[in-house]
């Protein structure tokens, strides 16, 4: 069932004479996890500011179509309630976070929900350890570094109980590692709590082996939005790599080799998906 | 160029820098990589003098940064900061970019000339009379590389230029890189990139805790899975498919694409191979 449904979305900022958005149409089913990739400038950061309702009640501009989130337009539903379904993570953690301690900063929204302090306080403790930052816990968020920062604006969102979670490059200041357990962290969180996960990411080398669809947008338009495998095939690559994206090495190498005559079954999205597929191949 | 000798940092009283010593020559292209508080931007601090030593020492071009001022260093030593908006400050790009060169008492022609030049270069030209407010963050950003560029340091800092720039602008930020290698520029980059590093840049120096645990060639430490390990970084996906084919023949010392694609060919006959 589609919980976030995208009609014919047109949008344009006040002021700019250009269309940011130009005639969407997307749905996104309960529990998925979405990748949206595109250039700088592409509109999948505007994008995602419908989901919550930033756009156009923030922002105001031009908005043609309609954007349908867990049932409610956003057109006639205010942000807070909207943002009781869908949290969003920015992509500098630093113009989200402002209190003066980590723990303060996570208990905020929920203090807004209106919740009793039991409850608050079992809240905070839980997503603090989820995130591995239970130690922060009385640090200032301003001088905690760009990693910690990013964790603790997760954090915070996550303890809202989101149903969407909309995160805006959300491992940009992350080590590959601390990447890498926060993706497969959000894939578990997907899995256990039906949560519907958007991405929006340049990087794509560890995201592509866990996703179920991947959007990738030029221009204002969708121009793919399919599983990655069909993404990345042999009829859309050239097109892919115009645009500007960067394919995944493993991508690229299956590409090369069939340049060069060596086929594999399917497109590999991961080194291990890349060896299973090769000794296909060569043992057959 | 750069030496630093036996560098102790702290900010209150826990050490971030334990005792780093490198060297940097003249005309080097250097990656400085490691895990989110290893220290990298602490150090980097230190080389136009922005933070000085607690203990041991760094010299730029022969001078101890402890005896000169952030002035007379950054003259010649460049920082582009992380956050372009901990930098930007003047109400146009235009000023922003000629803001250094008024302050070194450069003449109005100098000035004007480079500034065209250097916009120019970096794709803001058409943006001078913008306020840089209002700029994406990815034009953001590139006006601080330009303010930077203008005044020609001999030695430019990078404190992770990648993070959120798309594939095209990192590109252009690689051929950048090569340009000022060309021209003789001691070229520094702190990122987690690993792509980008595998790619571009000979030499790495891995920072782990305050400490050095690597400094050589990129390939060699790029490929060493148990210092990837303990710097927080993960091995470069070829890498990674040439560890998982080891057993077959794949040298585990591949970093780009070609590489690994050759080896397979090579190995598997070309795809003639037939298992028999």
């Amino acid at each position: 069932m589609a919980i976030i449904e995208v009609k014919d979305l047109s949008y344009k900022y006040p002021g700019s004479s250009k269309y940011a958005l130009r005639d969407i149409s997307l749905n996104i089913d309960e529990g998925e996890f979405v990748v949206i990739t595109g250039p700088s400038g592409c509109g999948k950061t505007t994008l995602c500011r419908c989901f919550n309702g930033l756009i156009p009640h923030f922002y105001g501009g031009e908005f043609i179509g309609d954007v349908i989130v867990n049932g409610m337009s956003v057109k006639n539903t205010p942000i807070t309630i909207l943002s009781k379904y869908v949290g969003m993570v920015f992509q500098d953690p630093e113009s989200q976070l402002f209190s003066l301690n980590v723990e303060r900063e996570v208990a905020f929204g929920l203090e807004n929900l209106g919740l009793d302090r039991e409850e608050i306080r079992f809240r905070v403790n839980e997503v603090l350890e989820l995130m591995g930052i239970s130690h922060l816990r009385n640090r200032a968020p301003f001088e905690l570094s760009g990693g910690e920062q990013q964790k603790v604006a997760l954090a915070a969102c996550l303890a809202m109980r989101p149903k969407i979670l909309v995160l805006d490059e959300p491992t940009s200041h992350l080590d590959p590692v601390s990447a890498y357990s926060l993706l497969n962290l959000l894939n578990e969180l997907k899995n256990k709590l039906k949560l519907t996960v958007v991405i929006v990411e340049h990087r794509l080398e560890a995201l592509v082996a866990i996703c179920d669809k991947l959007i990738i947008m030029n221009e204002g338009k969708i121009v793919f939005n399919e599983d990655p495998k069909t993404v990345f095939s042999k009829e859309n690559i050239n097109s892919i790599k115009g645009i500007g994206i960067g394919i995944p090495k493993v991508v690229e190498l299956y590409h090369n080799l069939l340049n060069s005559g060596f086929a594999l079954r399917n497109i590999p999205l991961s080194p291990k998906m890349f060896k299973e597929y090769l000794l296909e191949v060569v043992r057959k | 160029m750069i030496e630093v000798h036996d560098l102790w940092f702290y900010y209150d009283s826990n050490p971030v820098l334990k005792g780093v010593s490198l060297e940097i020559n003249s005309g080097e292209i250097v990656a400085i990589m490691g895990e989110n508080g290893a220290g990298k931007t602490t150090l980097i601090k230190h080389f136009n003098g922005l933070l000085k030593p607690k203990r041991g020492y760094v010299k730029v071009f022969g001078i101890d940064t402890r005896y000169a001022t952030v002035a007379q260093l950054s003259r010649r030593v460049g920082l582009v900061f992380q956050n372009p908006d901990h930098q930007l400050f003047a109400e146009t790009v235009e000023e922003e970019v000629s803001f250094a060169l008024k302050n070194f008492g450069f003449p109005k022609e100098v000035i004007s000339e480079r500034v065209e030049r250097v916009l120019k270069l970096l794709d803001l030209y058409d943006l001078k009379d913008r306020s840089p407010f209002t700029l994406s963050g990815g034009e953001r950003r590139r006006v601080t590389i330009a303010s930077v560029l203008c005044y020609d340091p001999d030695i430019i800092i990078f404190d992770e230029p990648t993070v959120g720039q798309d594939y095209m602008q990192k590109e252009k930020l690689a051929q950048l890189i090569k340009l000022l290698h060309t021209r003789s520029k001691t070229v520094i980059v702190v990122t987690h990139d690993i792509e980008f590093v595998a790619e571009n840049f000979p030499r790495v120096i891995l920072l782990s805790s305050g400490r050095i645990i690597a400094d050589g060639s990129t390939r060699k430490i790029l490929t060493d899975e148990d210092l990837m390990k303990k710097a927080n970084l993960v091995l470069p996906q070829v890498t990674q498919i040439a560890y998982s084919l080891h057993e077959f023949g794949i040298p585990k010392d591949l970093l780009l694409v070609h590489e690994i694609r050759d080896s397979i060919l090579k190995i598997f006959a070309g795809g003639t191979y037939d298992g028999s």
